[in-house]
């Protein structure tokens, strides 16, 4: 058993690349015995990667680690677990159908004489149950479980497997205020047992309640390790969003004009609450937070791919239709949408294919496609957008990720929309095609559309937005003009929820 | 990942591919010359006559059934749908309706059998294997209740001729000019209309599908509900051409359309397919029938060469993707 204050798992260095990307440049982690520690950063600054790899699931190009005084012997998800290792994922895995002992001692059931031992296996997971101070029948089946005594299952299975070290990916995420509250005595209760616990959250007031450590990533690397009292909220963010802002946007001031969408008290309760906003022609809003905070199912809903509960969209001063992108495109409303591959193109067919779905009304005669009007237009957007293919009917597949963007990004500005809706539009392009995007977007704006981006990138925010309203868990937390907006009050507002 | 292809200026002319489509193609020339080498009179006017005939119904529902397929269901009860089209035809026709009302009455009936089909598939969202499986016994069992063991088989001889008769002198069945006009019809919807674009569309990817303003759900109703009208429309000249209305009419034609398909370069998994390349499947199903006839090769053998060539469609194009992408990571390392 580790005392107190142990050195339980030191990283040095460590060091991890998928392909050309580098995932992380020189990580240092150390943690020891009887303390909860908190892992900070952005997203993509590399705390998934670090968790992953002492989960097993990746492994590390470079750098040291050490179990103790053993190096960790990476390899699979089974051997982390046998050097005593437990992650803990957002969306626990439990056999919904067996009961919660057996799910604690699943595959290492007690044998007792031919059979299983059912009575100790009950005995010992209320013991551990009991320990980690909550009061669950270990005899009761895990379906019903709330998420959070789903993640308590979870941990009691680490515990009877002797985890020394139990790491949380973003534990906190969905649940309730007093789920939260539980799982925190549950923490405390890991903390007194000597154990480490490494979580990653992004709600910055739960980290500085229960933390003894924060370390904060950014692009791959360790900014800052401190003991809680050391630090605070400011520096915290500070550390988070240090990244410099480039001129790598042209924003330009445009005339704004008549408000085009008008989102009022829209609501759907799995995802966003009471949200009101609107656009103007020529306005740049952009809608910040984390990922999962809700920005997404607002543009699905403003675009009728989902629905909504509550609420009401207005366009030019026009009730829009719930449900129905039909309506939304006779509204002149456009959604590049978030992921380009699934969603927004259709990866077997061409770029001259890809381009004229939305635009069919423009390119039938009566009732067939003119294909010399489909080249036509394939190759004015080609020219506008500086697309780069060689044969407009070879396969999408085969373009690179920002000439796949572009593609989309043409398809429905061929449209001619009002209302421009991106959402995370430079994801996975390389920095030059960023700035073309971000001119293409700005250009849009120039021409009088309304455009509503969604970023999680706090630059690219920053250095388009005129507008920015800022979520979190699907509320709106406050609206910031340009001028007020900078990378802390907007990261402050996404992960406390209050107002700098 | 993804690798940058060189920008080019000059357009390139479409050139000859070696696809799935154009191999059919060659392979039913193959197979014409070797028949004709083989046996006396494999293109004699009254064979090719044959051959089109034979193969009518299951042309004109695989119009319907490549649309099916492109946007990713399947409809196993077209057969069914056939049949209780038939079987509606005959029973209404012997308590006297005049017989172009009953013939309106089958290809009624075929439509509202595939509108079901639709509506169980996408509103109530089953399978479309599960659910299609279902009606194959729903539609014969109607047909069966309808008509019991009973065949009616005394219809006016200016439609039973329509079924196997040819125009005046000449070779030309009189079903085919309905079949070549129904097949440009639906090659132009398939290939030079947003319908048959948005088909295509949703075979490849329901989901971006959605994101482009398709409405899916109808979409594959309307689909559905439009290979019935085409079963519904081969019943009225299986019918005729056998001249006999009933329950059992063609039982398992609905794997012969669907093997024709798949043979013709519909893929599968939806999202690709040529109506030419169907219209090559079926000439090549039926050419191979007729050319194992002529050389007196028995029924058991017919079915199993039938099965062959469909499991090859199946399996052909997959391996030759699997030995592409093999191919591409030898080369990419």
């Amino acid at each position: 058993m580790a005392q107190k204050g142990d050195l339980l798992l030191q990283m040095t260095g460590v060091q991890k690349r998928f392909g050309g990307a580098i995932a992380l440049r020189g990580t240092d982690l150390s943690i020891r015995a009887g303390e909860i520690h908190a892992l900070l950063g952005e997203n993509g600054a590399g705390k998934s990667t670090m968790l992953k790899i002492l989960a097993g699931v990746h492994e590390n190009d470079g750098g040291t680690i050490t179990l103790g005084n053993k190096p960790f012997q990476v390899g699979s998800p089974q051997a982390s677990i046998e050097q005593g290792i437990a992650v803990i994922y957002q969306e626990p895995s439990l056999f919904l159908d067996l009961s919660l002992a057996e799910n604690v001692f699943i595959g290492r059931q007690p044998i007792k004489g031919v059979g299983i031992d059912w009575k100790a296996a009950q005995d010992e997971a209320g013991k551990l149950f009991k320990e980690l101070g909550v009061s669950l029948d270990p005899k009761r089946q895990a379906r019903g479980l709330s998420i959070a005594d789903q993640q308590v299952v979870e941990i009691a299975k680490a515990l009877s497997m002797n985890a020394q070290i139990i790491l949380m990916d973003e534990p906190t995420a969905a649940l309730s205020a007093s789920e939260v509250e539980r799982l925190m005595t549950v923490m405390k209760n890991l903390k007194a047992a000597n154990k480490a616990v490494i979580f990653v959250s992004h709600r910055l007031d739960e980290v500085f309640a229960i933390s003894d450590y924060i370390t904060v990533m950014r692009d791959g690397a360790t900014v800052s390790q401190n003991p809680v009292a050391n630090t605070n909220l400011q520096t915290v963010i500070k550390e988070m969003v240090g990244r410099e802002l480039t001129e790598l946007f042209p924003k330009t001031t445009h005339k704004i004009g008549d408000v085009v969408l008008e989102v009022k008290d829209l609501s759907n309760p799995a995802f966003f609450r009471n949200v009101s906003f609107n656009v103007r022609s020529g306005e740049i809003v952009a809608l910040a937070g984390l990922v999962g905070s809700g920005r997404s199912e607002i543009a699905r809903a403003i675009f009728g791919v989902d629905k909504y509960e509550t609420g009401s969209v207005k366009v030019k001063g026009k009730e829009l239709k719930k449900g129905s992108p039909v309506a939304a495109m006779e509204e002149k409303i456009a959604l590049v949408p978030e992921d380009r591959r699934q969603q927004g193109l259709f990866m077997i067919a061409g770029v001259n294919r890809n381009i004229s779905m939305e635009s069919f009304p423009n390119l039938v005669n009566r009732i067939f496609i003119n294909f010399k009007k489909e080249r036509a237009l394939t190759a004015t957007w080609k020219e506008k957008l500086s697309i780069k293919f060689a044969d407009a009917s070879a396969s999408v597949d085969h373009l690179s990720g920002g000439n796949q963007q572009k593609t989309v990004l043409a398809k429905w500005l061929a449209t001619n929309p009002d209302l421009l809706i991106v959402d995370e539009p430079t994801r996975g392009i390389d920095v030059g095609t960023k700035a073309e995007v971000h001119r293409l977007i700005d250009a849009a704006a120039e021409e009088g559309k309304a455009i509503l981006m969604i970023s999680s990138e706090l630059p690219e925010v920053l250095g388009m937005a005129d507008r920015i309203i800022v979520m979190r868990e699907g509320h709106q937390v406050t609206e910031l003009t340009r001028a007020q907006a900078t990378q802390e009050n907007i990261i402050a507002a996404a992960t406390t929820g209050k107002v700098a | 990942m993804s690798v940058t292809t060189p920008d080019s200026t000059t357009a390139k002319k479409p050139k000859f591919r070696f696809t799935w489509d154009t191999s059919i193609l060659l392979l039913l020339l193959v197979v014409w010359v070797a028949a004709t080498l083989t046996t006396d009179n494999f293109l004699s006017t009254t064979n090719v006559s044959q051959i089109f005939s034979n193969t009518s119904e299951i042309t004109i529902m695989a119009f319907g059934m490549i649309f099916l397929i492109i946007v990713g269901e399947i409809d196993l009860s077209i057969a069914s749908i056939l049949a209780l089209g038939s079987a509606m035809l005959g029973w209404s026709y012997e308590r006297g309706t005049p017989i172009w009302l009953s013939i309106i009455i089958c290809i009624v009936v075929g439509t509202l059998c595939g509108f079901i089909n639709g509506i169980l598939v996408t509103k109530v969202g089953l399978g479309s294997l599960a659910v299609t499986i279902g009606t194959l016994a729903l539609y014969r069992g109607i047909a069966n209740g309808l008509l019991g063991t009973k065949t009616v088989n005394e219809f006016p001889d200016y439609w039973t001729s329509f079924g196997f008769d040819t125009i005046g002198k000449s070779w030309i069945p009189q079903s085919l000019p309905l079949i070549i006009i129904l097949g440009i019809g639906f090659g132009l919807l398939l290939h030079n209309t947003p319908f048959g674009r948005r088909s295509l569309a949703i075979g490849q990817s329901p989901e971006a599908a959605k994101f482009a303003g398709v409405n899916v759900i109808r979409h594959k109703i309307i689909v559905f509900t439009f290979t019935g009208f085409m079963s519904g429309i081969a019943g009225v000249i299986y019918t005729f051409r056998f001249s006999t209305a009933q329950a059992d009419n063609g039982v398992g034609l609905e794997l012969l359309v669907i093997s024709a398909c798949l043979l013709g370069g519909v893929s599968i998994f939806g999202g690709i397919g040529t109506m030419w390349g169907v219209i090559a499947g079926v000439l090549l199903a039926g050419s191979v029938e007729s050319w194992l006839t002529l050389r007196e090769i028995n029924a058991q053998w017919r079915t199993i060469v039938t099965g062959i060539l469909l499991l090859t469609s199946v399996a052909a194009p997959v391996l030759i993707n699997k030995a592409k992408a093999r191919r591409k990571v030898t080369k990419s390392l």
